[in-house]
């Protein structure tokens, strides 16, 4: 269970989120929503611990993630980041290994088990074929999809993704909902930034929104997701967007 | 693939073995087996154990030391460019053992001098690099830059207030010269300590290749790690620079070749850098006072000659 108590986030001057309250329990999976600029992506980094809140506690079983070490929290949280890695310097194959890195610890253990897991994320991805490809020779999608399987390999419980379908097509923006679905309904805790409010309703079953100059709200996607509370979201007509939102 | 580690490895001693066979004095198959076992003529003896062993020893710890420190700075640095002397300590050392030199002083006192010069540099390097988030990789690079055309100036102006005479002794330093080498003992327990270090963090220098955010999501402590792998990289540097001065080319080039070559994961790396890097400068030493017998060459100029088209080839056949 991760809980976050009135935290405060700010960058580049601006304050992003104000007195955010927010506990992610397990089984349950989130959609972070909001305009570019509303601090998803500063967020999903204070939650996976890798940047201190200004303000407010985040704490991982009652235990504040200052006082998680890097090692620990690895075996808990896993997160998918939004920038790429500009070169990485082997195959598909290994580059999905390296999420087994806080199980395996070093680079000698269980290297058969290793490959077993990273292989079979990558079949569930559909990237058997780019195994033994080198990852640089990936497309944007495939690559989005090996990082998708990284993070699937490292195993944790609480995953946090920044727009986990980027790059990705139609099939695979569903394959990798349905995947994290899946995650959330066999007991882990899921939380993606998307820029799809129809995706997150019928995937999600809970939304923190984030609204300009830090105000923010969280709650089950039935109250949340209200095409009045998504056009001041967006400020935004949902027509004018094509959109509708399953009710 | 499995071939090439097998390779570099029996280099070593093939390497070393030349290094002991060849010389100014000749020396038959069986002469050389002799005073290996430490028998027949006093002086052949000695001349293989109290010259060429220290001698290829030194050399190839030298090289080895090099080699693992370029690599390790490559990572930590995420700059292909970077090599053992961007940390200043070659500015520093070759400022320190000129000094001295000028100063007419002993070779100890040189030495001295060198490790002086080499700490102030790499100190003032860190000083200047730590940003507020840690390390950081621009402010290092830029420092340790901005240092070593620093001392490259005050070299420059050492070489030319300096008497005539002295002038080619420093310029054999400045390119790198096993000839006044000392005892390789120290050097060679840096070098087992530093690789030791360094291979038991080889899965985590992998993953740090994935950008600090990241490492870190996966269980890396990113900044101890950059702390050891600085902490290595620099004391590997002075402790070769102390033994066979600022001999180039062999921190950049060995890792790149090895690189092309396909060894990437670093608990490939680290170990055949070491093997690799400590083989290529035997073999340099080797030519350099073997070559123009009984006079000396400079063995930096000997390793230039032999990375350069090593690497210019690699590239040309990778593409």
């Amino acid at each position: 269970m991760l809980a976050a108590r009135a935290i405060g986030i700010r960058a580049g001057g601006r304050t992003l989120v104000e007195g955010l309250d927010l506990v992610l329990a397990p089984g349950q999976c989130w959609a972070l929503l909001g305009p570019n600029g509303a601090g998803k992506s500063s967020l999903i980094l204070a939650l996976a611990g890798l940047r201190a809140p200004h303000r407010g506690e985040i704490a991982l079983d009652e235990r504040p993630l200052a006082r998680w070490t890097r090692a620990e929290l690895a075996r808990r949280v896993g997160v998918l980041l939004q920038d790429d890695t500009p070169d990485f310097w082997g195959s598909a194959l290994e580059y999905a290994r390296l999420g087994r890195y806080p199980r395996s610890g070093g680079a000698w253990g269980g290297d058969a088990e290793d490959d077993a897991a990273a292989l079979g994320w990558l079949a569930r991805l559909d990237l058997t074929e780019r195994a033994a490809q080198p990852y640089v020779t990936l497309s944007g999608g495939e690559r989005q999809r090996a990082r998708i399987a990284q993070l699937l390999v490292q195993d944790a419980g609480l995953l946090m993704l920044d727009e986990p379908l980027s790059h990705l097509d139609l099939r695979h923006q569903v394959q990798v909902m349905e995947l994290l679905a899946e995650s959330a309904r066999a007991g882990r805790t899921v939380l993606m930034a998307l820029h799809q409010p129809s995706l997150a309703a019928r995937y999600c079953d809970h939304a923190v929104l984030l609204y300009d100059a830090g105000r923010s709200s969280a709650g089950p996607c039935a109250d949340m997701l209200t095409p009045s509370r998504l056009e001041a979201l967006y400020r935004c007509r949902l027509e004018s967007a094509g959109l509708s939102i399953p009710t | 693939m499995r071939a090439l580690p097998a390779a570099i490895v029996v280099l070593v001693p093939v390497a070393l073995g030349l290094a002991i066979a060849l010389g100014s004095v000749p020396m038959s198959a069986g002469q050389l087996a002799q005073a290996l076992a430490g028998r027949g003529d006093d002086a052949l003896r000695e001349i293989v154990w109290d010259v060429r062993v220290p001698r290829a020893l030194a050399a190839f710890a030298c090289g080895a030391l090099l080699a693992l420190s370029g690599a390790l700075l490559q990572v930590l640095l995420r700059n292909p460019l970077a090599d053992p002397y961007i940390l200043g300590v070659s500015g520093g050392a070759s400022v320190g053992a000129l000094l001295a030199l000028v100063l007419g002083l002993a070779a100890t006192a040189m030495r001295l001098f060198a490790l002086a010069g080499a700490a102030l540099a790499a100190g003032a390097v860190f000083a200047f690099s730590r940003g507020r988030a840690g390390w950081n990789p621009y402010r290092v690079l830029l420092t340790g830059v901005a240092l070593s055309a620093g001392c490259g100036a005050i070299v420059g102006l050492l070489l030319s207030l300096a008497p005539a005479a002295q002038v080619q002794g420093m310029l054999y330093w400045l390119l790198g010269d096993l000839s006044p080498a000392g005892d390789p003992t120290l050097a060679l327990a840096v070098l087992a300590a530093c690789t030791a270090l360094a291979w038991s963090r080889a899965a985590a220098l992998d993953v740090v290749l994935l950008g600090s955010d990241k490492a870190a999501s996966l269980g890396v402590d990113v900044g101890r790690l950059q702390a050891i792998a600085f902490a290595a990289a620099t004391l590997a540097t002075v402790a070769a620079v102390l033994l066979g001065g600022a001999i180039g080319f062999v921190g950049l080039v060995v890792p790149h070749l090895l690189r092309l070559a396909g060894v990437r994961a670093h608990r490939l790396l680290v170990p055949l850098s070491v093997c690799a890097g400590g083989s290529l400068l035997v073999i340099a030493d080797t030519v350099a006072r073997t070559a123009t017998a009984p006079s000396e060459l400079p063995v930096g100029v000997i390793t230039a000659l032999i990375g350069v088209p090593a690497l210019l080839f690699l590239l040309a056949r990778v593409r």
